[in-house]
């Protein structure tokens, strides 16, 4: 059971120490990781991923329950407790949708006859343009490569602990991955740009020169604003789907109340 | 001496994987680094500069570099003995993919990337199986579900090999591969053998002798030193 990871501060690009003495993450919490392109916002969730052991560029050092990983804990995907999502829309496989599911689940040591068919049905309502399983996961679209990549981190990867590295950015329906995720009791970290997104977590780490520069927690006036511009994504998001669909755009569309 | 043979396709980042090693261990123990390649190498040079680190480069010409590595090793390990390596890195270019330069004593390593093609790991079975340590590069390139299907690819064709992942350039969750060095036993040259038969070919040890060095062979062969054509078609 996992209940918690803490990371150990490490050092920024120039071999300062981080401020913080620990941080601690418990099951069921939502975190997000602001901070200007290049400051380490993706280090700090591989660190995460790597169960890194002070061999990674940062030196930080991360524990599970409060103890250090096994070797086979990090080196096992059957027995790493987490799933994490990059900001890669590319695969490389030569291997056709079905074949790479199946072969992951053998990997994750899931034996569920229905894993291929569930994940695929789960991608299908990140994107537009249907995955089949006979597809060849290099032909993907960068959008569907990633709708893909979060369906089988969500079932196949199945794990306590869920990394996403800008999922804003990937073409896909933000909405829905929000309300999967947000119904679930594990430790969820959002590497992201979006303000919906970043206010909606309960911490926020802000990252500078490779190292968290400040850690702060969600006050009542940003869960407010949070909800006021979920509505306003939301409204976006249907002027952007009808136009993708080929739509004019009317005047009641426009006209909704953006105050 | 400690012994480390690190072999894979070309490209794959053998020596930038190398640099890693060199950098984790170079202030404890002295380090000497062999390359067999075919018809060119640089790394000898690269490495010499970058960390003033005993260096030697051979060409296995016409012959597979795993299968050029047999005869040469005899002669490469005395060369590390007698300069006081304590230890020695042999990088390959492992070429053939049908020989495996792995030895019964010391680490042998694979090194195979993440991009290389989700089937690679089948075509190199001699490689892989007979490697204790395999080394995935270039994990910064591809998504984790991606790694770990190539993981498991690996594991269907070796199940007990100790598998590691890493960004090559920045050395990145080595720690498990440092105590495997560390804790490896020094080689005794005596009885050192081959790990697998080679495959079919024209010489002694293509026919299946497993001993180290060239006293030991005829056929075609060569030696560390030396030009190639002096040393082919040695015996009979
Ligand atoms: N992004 C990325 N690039 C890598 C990694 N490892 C190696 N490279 C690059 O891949 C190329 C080949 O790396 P080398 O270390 O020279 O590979 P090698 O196996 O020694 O190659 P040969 O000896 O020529 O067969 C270089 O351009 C490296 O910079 C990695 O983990 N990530
Ligand atoms: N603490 C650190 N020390 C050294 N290098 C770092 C550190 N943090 C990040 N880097 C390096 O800086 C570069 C940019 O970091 P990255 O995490 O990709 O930024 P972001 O995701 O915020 O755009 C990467 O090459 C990364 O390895
Ligand atoms: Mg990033
Ligand atoms: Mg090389
Ligand atoms: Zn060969
Ligand atoms: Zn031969």
């Amino acid at each position: 059971m996992i209940k918690e990871i803490t990371i150990l501060p490490g050092k920024d690009k120039n071999e300062n120490k981080e401020i913080f003495d620990q941080i601690t993450l418990k099951a069921g919490e939502t975190i997000s990781i602001v901070g200007p392109t290049g400051s380490g916002k993706t280090a700090f969730i591989t660190d995460i991923e790597l169960l890194a052991q002070g061999d990674t560029s940062t030196g930080r050092y991360i524990l599970i329950n409060g103890e250090s990983p096994t070797d086979e804990r990090r080196y096992d995907p059957a027995q790493k407790p987490i799933a994490m999502i990059t900001q890669n829309t590319k695969c490389f496989a030569d291997l056709s949708v079905e074949e790479f599911f199946n072969i992951h689940a053998r990997a994750r040591k899931i034996n569920k006859k229905q894993i291929v068919t569930d994940t695929l049905e789960l991608a299908n309502k990140f994107t537009g343009e249907k995955i089949k399983p006979h597809h060849k996961v290099t032909i993907l679209s960068g959008g569907q490569t990633r709708s893909l990549l979060i369906a089988d981190a969500l079932l196949i990867g199945a794990a306590p602990i869920i990394l996403l590295d800008e999922i804003e950015n990937a073409g896909i329906f933000k909405q829905e991955v929000i309300e999967i995720i947000r119904s679930t009791s594990k430790i969820i970290i959002f590497v992201t740009h979006d303000p919906v997104i970043a206010l909606l977590t309960k911490k926020r780490l802000i990252m500078g020169n490779g190292a968290v520069k400040k850690i702060l927690c969600q006050n009542e006036a940003e869960s407010g604003a949070a909800q006021n511009l979920l509505k306003f994504d939301q409204k976006m998001g249907v002027i952007r789907e009808n136009l993708r669909a080929g739509y004019e755009i009317t005047q009641e569309l426009v006209s909704a109340n953006f105050a | 001496m400690k012994l480390l043979v690190i072999a894979g396709p070309p490209s794959v980042g053998k020596t930038s994987l190398t640099k890693q090693i060199i950098k984790r261990f170079q202030k404890e123990i002295k380090i000497a680094y062999l390359k067999i390649d075919v018809v060119k190498a640089f790394e000898d040079i690269e490495l010499r500069k970058e960390f003033h680190i005993l260096t030697k480069k051979v060409y296995s010409g016409d012959l597979c570099p795993d299968h050029a590595g047999v005869m040469i090793m005899g002669d490469a390990i005395e060369w590390a003995e007698s300069n006081n390596t304590d230890l020695f890195i042999i990088e390959s270019a492992g070429l053939c993919l049908r020989c495996s330069p792995y030895l019964n004593q010391g680490l042998g390593l694979i090194v195979l990337s993440s991009i290389a093609g989700i089937h690679a790991p089948e075509k190199m079975g001699a490689m892989v199986s007979l490697a204790d340590i395999a080394v995935v590069t270039k994990i910064d390139l591809i998504s984790q579900a991606e790694r770990e299907v190539l993981i498991q690819k690996i594991k269907e064709v070796h199940q007990n090999i100790i598998l590691l992942e890493t960004n090559a350039l920045q050395g990145t969750s080595l720690q498990r591969l440092y105590d495997l060095i560390e804790k490896s036993a020094p080689i005794n040259k005596e009885t050192l053998l081959l790990k697998g038969s080679p495959p079919l070919g024209t010489c002694t040890i293509c026919v299946g002798k497993k001993e180290i060095g060239w006293k030991h062979h005829f056929g075609v062969v060569k030696k560390l030193d030396g030009l190639a054509a002096d040393y082919l078609y040695r015996g009979e």
